[in-house]
């Protein structure tokens, strides 16, 4: 009878500075309580910033399409390289809270819940994106799979039909995970809070008591949910480069490029999980939660992502020339020397150059550092679509048909505002979500017992 | 059940909450339910739990989505014959993906909906018995039984040192 004790020492924890539950409780709730003057700060900035987004779309819509840089032979511009971005920024909230979670990455736990919260508004933002490239918005609903008139369906050998069914079950997916992994701590937080406030925490905790049938289908479900969405996870970053894969551009046509763009996909969302969360443990003093030790796991893994990326880079270019295919070739050289060698070579210094420095322990423990080169990464990844979008598209076969591509005002203003978009439901989360997971951090750290830790059962 | 009452005692330590629910079920308490700010193994082990038929939701629902991408691209293939980029009309290879994202899709919302089903959730009514303190810090053991045999199971849960020990009237949630 009775359970052994866990005979860790403390400091061998993952969070040695917290003391008991009820410590992790108040540390984290009290993240909802109310804003700053900060808070409203950015919050209005992040107002101001959606309003240029949606202010150049409606200018795109009253004039068309045309008065973004978008035109033959360039097709595809900002609007797919941002759509890209996005959805690779949303991969890494999935590996954290999915993959590490099968694996039982011991530092996972206290970020998590802001990985996936980054997941669910990353996602939300690159499904804007397709909607703003068609250009007739009107007719966005063509992308739904039904019949048209004549019973026509669409073309389901289409990668950008498969682009539809993956984005849309991974938004469906990473928003329940989301917030069914949020419902315990909604709870906690319905329970120490008052009025309004309880009101709709008394909503969407669904009436959540913590009883042990409870917690016993919701481990259940929790692990199934997170079996399911570690293969689509990898799946849907595969499917968004069969988008440029399956076809015969050179530059795109290249069997390395699914697992290219996943490795890519969970490097630039681990630097934005670092982006987002550095300023985050600040503002909210949860600095006993995010530690150096968990700096430390997200640098390695941009490390190891960032290897991969650029082991792609190399072997692209190695191919192209081993192939000795003339139209590959010039290709690849016009990337790197082309009209567009500034982009590539700015890919390839934040992509390739920055993250060797996370080699070094004293960076990867160096909190400020570790936010500036998560910056760089971010702005080497959006490069790297960028390379491979525009580079490839300008210089096809037919030297008559090469052209130049210069993204428009209402371009920039379009990306400039997702960024406010994505900034804004995050910086809402903040406030009404418990950004930490309360429950997950309980089941890491030492259960409290009567008897002495030290007496052995 | 009329006669029938219950009393919830609310635990500071882990270990006596799991000393408490073993007596009790030793001395042939049934109706136990225990409340615990984060899953806990070693309670959900003394309560004797089996595996959570939610696994045949997933299952179910997963094999559903695989079976309803193949047979709709199939089917639409098929209900309108068209030739595209000199591929075979029903071209497996590529369905597999529509088939895969569907059975991920079918799967989450299956296990959504089976543990909604199973865990009795929403439940959107007040509870009668309930601590705030346990999505806090604290376990609660609250075990129902006949009037009679009431004094008996309030022994053993005092034996522990409850931080609180109250009666609850009528019926605890799910």
């Amino acid at each position: 009878m009775g359970i052994a004790t866990d005979p860790t020492p403390r400091g061998a924890l993952a969070h040695p500075d917290v003391e008991n539950y009820d410590e992790v409780n108040r540390d984290v709730l009290r993240a909802l309580e109310t804003p700053g003057k900060g808070w409203w700060a950015l919050l209005g900035l992040m107002v101001a910033g959606i309003g240029v987004f949606f202010g150049a779309w409606g200018w795109q819509l009253y004039k068309g399409i045309g008065v973004s840089g978008l035109n033959s032979p360039v097709g595809w511009g900002v609007y797919i390289t941002t759509f890209v971005f996005w959805v690779g920024i949303a991969h890494s909230g999935t590996l954290i809270s999915a993959i590490l979670f099968l694996f039982r990455a011991p530092w996972r736990q206290s970020i998590y819940r802001a990985a996936e919260a980054m997941t669910v508004f990353a996602v939300m933002t690159a499904g804007l994106f397709p909607l703003i490239h068609v250009g007739r918005l009107w007719h966005a609903y063509w992308l739904i799979p039904y019949p048209n008139s004549r019973f026509l369906w669409p073309n389901f050998k289409s990668p950008l039909v498969w682009d539809v069914f993956a984005i849309t079950t991974y938004f469906t997916v990473s928003a329940t995970f989301f917030y069914l992994g949020t419902i315990p701590d909604i709870a906690a937080a319905r329970d120490r809070a008052t009025g309004l406030r309880k009101k709709f925490y008394q909503v969407i905790s669904l009436g959540w008591r913590g009883t042990d049938q409870q917690w016993h289908h919701f481990g259940k479900a929790y692990i199934f949910l997170a079996a399911l969405a570690a293969p689509l996870v990898l799946s849907v970053h595969s499917v968004v480069s069969w988008d440029f894969a399956m076809t015969i551009v050179p530059g795109w046509h290249a069997t390395i490029f699914a697992p290219y763009f996943v490795a890519g996909a969970i490097f630039s969302g681990v630097a934005m999980v670092i982006t987002l969360v550095v300023p985050m443990r600040k503002i909210f003093g949860l600095e006993a939660y995010l530690t150096t030790k968990h700096f430390d796991a997200m640098a390695k893994l941009c490390l190891l992502t960032s290897l991969i990326v650029l082991y792609a880079y190399m072997s692209e270019f190695f191919l192209a020339w081993y192939s000795g295919e003339e139209i590959e070739r010039t290709a690849f050289w016009n990337r790197a020397f082309g009209d567009y060698w500034w982009a590539t070579w700015i890919m390839l210094t934040c992509n390739g150059l920055v993250p060797i420095m996370l080699w070094f322990k004293r960076i990867r423990h160096s909190i400020p550092a570790m936010f500036v080169i998560s910056i760089f990464i971010n702005i080497g990844m959006w490069f790297e679509r960028y390379v491979i979008v525009v580079t490839s598209l300008h210089h096809e076969y037919e030297p008559f048909a090469w052209g130049i591509y210069r993204p428009s005002v209402t371009e920039m203003c379009i990306l400039f505002g997702s960024f406010c978009w994505f900034g804004f439901w995050f910086l809402l989360f903040t406030r009404l979500l418990p950004p930490i997971a309360i429950q997950e951090l309980k089941e890491v750290m030492p259960a409290p017992m009567r008897r002495p830790r030290t007496e052995a059962h | 059940m009329a006669t029938s009452s219950g009393l919830l005692a609310s635990y500071e330590y882990l270990d006596s909450t799991v000393d408490a629910i073993e007596a009790l079920r030793k001395a042939g308490f049934e109706q136990i339910k225990a409340y615990t700010p984060y899953p806990e193994a070693h309670i959900e082990a003394a309560l004797g739990y089996d595996q959570s038929p939610i696994r045949v939701w997933t299952l179910v629902s997963a094999l559903t989505g695989t079976a309803t991408g193949f047979a709709f691209t199939v089917w639409t293939s098929v209900d309108w014959p068209l030739v595209v980029g000199g591929k075979p009309m029903v071209s497996i290879p590529a369905y597999v993906i529509i088939a895969f994202e569907l059975t991920i899709l079918f799967g989450a919302i299956g296990t959504v909906i089976g543990l909604f089903v199973l865990s009795r959730l929403p439940s959107i009514k007040p509870p009668v018995v309930y601590d705030p303190e346990f999505s806090s810090g604290r376990y609660g053991v609250y075990v129902e039984a006949e009037s009679a045999r009431l004094d008996e199971a309030r022994k053993i849960m005092n034996d522990q040192e409850p931080v609180e020990l109250r009666e609850g009237e009528g019926e605890a949630d799910a």
